[in-house]
């Protein structure tokens, strides 16, 4: 399943580990949700990357004390068309100022790209080798947004007031470094 | 008339484009049906009995001649010439190919239509009252905040995979003329006590298999904080809206298993974060979308010209007709003219590209090139002098949608039924049109007086049996097509859910049971102009029920 | 008529194999080998076995029709094969009501042109 990042196929330089078996040091690693919060102040004290997977159907609000320390938090799409995942990455964006990796997985599919990319997603696992080559077009596919979001992108509404920027669109901007930018 | 600017053409056309390569790679092979279905709801493509269907969005009802013209050539060059009106404001098309699909799509953008939401997930086509902007009762004009709403709606990220569609309807008039009341979500404009305008927030309406009424979660809500609000509303849905039963799945259920309260409580933690961002509407935004709305240049005229008085005179069915079809205009000498769509015989919502052409050319002639569409499933002209009336009555009777029936028996609404639809069990058509054929004499029709028929194919419910005056809900019995009868639904600012009166009875009594509910009635009735609704009200439905059943 | 999408495999007498044909939608039935617009050009399964085949091979073709289902059949006595149900009739005839096809009988002077 190809890891697409910053619009490219690149290797996965986190390990997942499962909820049995130990956990590898100087590797970056991924371990589920309920491991994590066992354990999380020793996790996040650790010297190489730790990332969380956290299940869809469980308020993000939990890992906010934390955030500072994850590089990467996982959100999960089981099927294609259970979105719940944008909600949470949208808070963790814009509500909790998550500034590391937020990886999509479950099925992710081409023509969720643009939606995965404004809602704050950096890194998608994708499930069709195909789309990961497709990922360019994909996301070039709209050039006008009509709501400010976690992508940095103008609003439709801001673009056409003879204003530059505002406030809460910059706020935004700020708050996701890490968005795509097209070559 | 909302103006598009290029930004929206841009928009429009961008999704075409998309769109044309997802269905080359359905037709490819390269997406799976299961992976296209998703993606083709989006656009507004079903797979029905016969073909795919087409739904176009009409936002907020509103049409230009140039639109409806681009509709009858879709029509005619991608479908069977005809297209078909719903309760939602929309058109729909029942023949469409897909492989014709990305060029119809191109073609209604040209004129800046799109199918874009109006299925899948996501929040449909906001709907407003069809007087918008005319009505004299109105505080303001609705479509200019369904257009806000519609624009932070569309191919938003966050909410086009939700738990199940979300209908959201718009009104500024004291009386309920767009059904708030059975919508997802329903904003209401009203003053408040220091004078100030704001919205009630309504939600969790919505009929189909458990009906519900709307739930009112914010009494007042200021102008400012509708995008917040909304946003706040749709947060909590999508997070906490089920997702393991597809019965279970619309906001509606949520609501009545938290509770208003509960909800209510939910969307404000949401919404305290984030009143104050990004999505506070500035005056400035607001003013900018309004401006894009055009008004007629009015003439000033006065009410009741000569010409028109004494052609009411001379001709008892125009008068007929005015007095059926013509309302009040909020500028002094204009009226809005209903087009009946439910002629004797016909299928209610139905235009012909021929009609539909002719209707631009009058629209362009007698009412600023501007048609709204109805709920109701008629159209409107809704800026025509008065002194027009006898020309443009002439022109409508000619290409068949003068019938003064509005509001009367004959003017039912209907879903498709089994005729078109795969999730149908009855058909509902037919049974539409063997009433329009018994009550087809208007002084009949006139005698019973206000009367609204809905009628639905299956418990979906897209004919909104349940807020009818009478309900007809069709059911499947041993291979056979039979069909529930309710009484008592309303769909305005008193919203009722109507009662069932009795066991379901075959297709061919449908007819029948609905005469003998009229003749029940005109007996029952306690003068001649009290309502039909109303004396259903004061006397229940027992009467009628032993009416109906005496000889079943 | 609950959608036969949502079945479980039973037969109860003769059916076929129905779908929607992927270009057009078009209402199609399995034949032997492929896909045919005419009722009677359909492979007519009397056991569960061999609808259940004709259904996997129609589903293995999701290239050129969708939403294949099992539909029921009556068989006349000519060897006829005609619909089971009022579903598929329409399905196979079309709807029940006239389209509104009717020429416009417009009078010319009571239309403007623009």
């Amino acid at each position: 399943m190809p890891l697409v990042k910053q619009g490219h196929v690149v290797e996965d330089t986190f390990v997942r580990v499962p909820d049995d078996a130990p956990i590898p040091d100087r590797v970056a690693v991924i371990v589920t949700a309920e491991r994590f919060l066992a354990d999380a102040d020793k996790l996040t004290a650790r010297n190489e990357a730790i990332g969380v997977l956290w299940p869809n159907n469980r308020k993000v609000a939990e890992l906010e004390r934390w955030l500072a320390r994850l590089a990467l938090v996982a959100l999960v799409f089981p099927k294609f068309r259970d979105g719940r995942a944008y909600s949470q990455a949208r808070l963790l964006r814009e509500r909790y100022g998550f500034r590391g990796e937020l990886r999509a997985t479950g099925e992710v599919l081409r023509d969720q790209f643009l939606f995965l990319i404004r809602a704050g997603f950096d890194s998608l696992e994708v499930t069709k080798a195909a789309d990961a080559e497709a990922f360019a077009a994909a996301v070039s596919a709209y050039s006008v947004f009509y709501q400010p979001s976690a992508d940095g992108r103008l609003a439709v509404r801001r673009q056409r007031l003879p204003r530059q920027i505002f406030a809460a669109d910059h706020e935004a901007q700020q708050v996701q470094r890490r968005h795509y930018e097209p070559r | 008339m909302y103006l598009y600017d290029e930004l929206d053409r841009t928009l429009v056309g961008e999704r075409v484009a998309e769109f044309r390569g997802q269905v080359a790679r359905r037709l490819s092979g390269e997406l799976t049906e299961d992976e296209f279905k998703p993606l083709r709801l989006m656009n507004g493509v079903y797979l029905q009995l016969h073909a795919y269907m087409l739904r176009i969005a009409i936002p907020y009802g509103t049409l230009s001649s140039a639109q409806l013209r681009m509709l009858a050539h879709v029509a005619r060059r991608y479908d069977r010439g005809y297209g078909h009106f719903t309760t939602r404001q929309n058109i729909q098309y029942h023949w469409i190919k897909l492989a014709e699909l990305p060029d119809a799509v191109a073609d209604l953008a040209g004129v800046g239509m799109h199918g874009m939401q109006t299925s899948g997930n996501n929040v449909r086509n906001i709907t407003t009252d069809q007087w918008a902007g005319v009505a004299p009762d109105e505080i303001e004009d609705p479509r200019i905040w369904a257009e806000v709403i519609r624009q932070h709606v569309t191919l938003h990220p966050e909410f086009s995979f939700m738990p199940r569609k979300f209908k959201i309807a718009v009104g500024t008039s004291r009386h309920d003329r767009a059904a708030l009341r059975i919508h997802d979500m329903a904003l209401r404009m009203h003053r408040n006590g220091d004078g100030e305008t704001g919205f009630e927030v309504m939600v969790g309406g919505g009929l189909g298999r458990t009906p519900y009424l709307a739930k009112t979660i914010k009494p007042f809500l200021p102008k400012r904080d509708v995008l917040s609000y909304v946003e706040a509303v749709l947060r909590t849905y999508n997070q906490f809206g089920r997702r393991d039963n597809i019965y279970k799945a619309r906001i509606k259920i949520l609501v009545h298993e938290l509770g208003a309260e509960g909800f209510a409580k939910e969307v404000d933690a949401e919404w305290l974060s984030i009143k104050d961002g990004a999505l506070a509407l500035d005056d400035e935004v607001v003013a900018e979308i309004a401006s894009r709305f055009r008004y007629p240049a009015y003439a000033r005229l006065e009410d009741n010209p000569p010409e028109f008085s004494a052609a009411r005179r001379a001709d008892r069915r125009f008068d007929a007709w005015v007095g059926n079809s013509v309302a009040n205009h909020k500028m002094p000498g204009y009226a809005i003219v209903t087009l009946s769509l439910k002629p004797e015989g016909g299928t209610p919502g139905d235009v012909t590209a021929e009609q539909m052409d002719a209707i631009a050319d009058l629209a362009d002639r007698y009412s600023f090139g501007e048609i709204r569409v109805g709920h109701e499933q008629n159209l409107a002209l809704p800026h025509v002098a008065q002194h027009d009336l006898p020309a443009l009555w002439r022109a409508l009777d000619a290409i068949g949608v003068a019938t003064a029936n509005v509001n009367l028996i004959t003017d039912i609404i209907a879903c498709p039924g089994l005729d078109y639809c795969s999730l149908a069990n009855a058909r509902s058509i037919p049974i539409a049109q063997e009433i329009t054929r018994r009550f087809h004499n208007l002084d009949l029709a006139r005698d019973v007086g206000r009367l609204h028929i809905n009628i639905s194919g299956c418990i979906n419910a897209c004919g909104h049996h349940h807020v009818g005056h009478i309900g007809i809900l069709g059911v499947e019995k041993n291979g056979e097509e039979f069909y529930q009868i309710t009484l008592g639904g309303k769909a305005d600012e008193n919203a009722t859910l109507g009662a069932l009166i009795g066991p379901a009875v075959p297709y061919a009594q449908v007819a029948d049971v609905v005469e003998d509910i009229a003749a029940a009635y005109i007996e029952l009735r306690e003068r001649p102009d009290e309502l039909f609704i109303d004396t259903v009200k004061r006397t229940g439905v027992e009467p009628f029920r032993e009416r109906v059943y005496a000889t079943r | 008529m609950t959608s036969p999408l949502q079945q479980k495999l039973k037969i109860v007498g003769p059916v076929v194999v129905t779908a929607n044909r992927l270009a057009d939608g078009a209402v199609v039935y399995r034949g032997e080998h492929g896909w045919t617009t005419r009722l009677d050009g359909a492979a007519v399964a009397t056991s569960p076995a061999i609808a259940q085949d004709l259904l996997a091979a129609a589903n293995a073709d999701g290239l050129h029709a969708v939403d294949a289902y099992v539909a029921p059949v009556q068989l006349a006595e000519d060897g006829g094969v005609r619909p089971g149900n009022l579903r598929e009739r329409i399905r196979s005839f079309g709807p029940t009501i006239d389209l509104p096809l009717h020429a416009l009988r417009v009078k010319a002077d009571h239309v403007s042109v623009r």
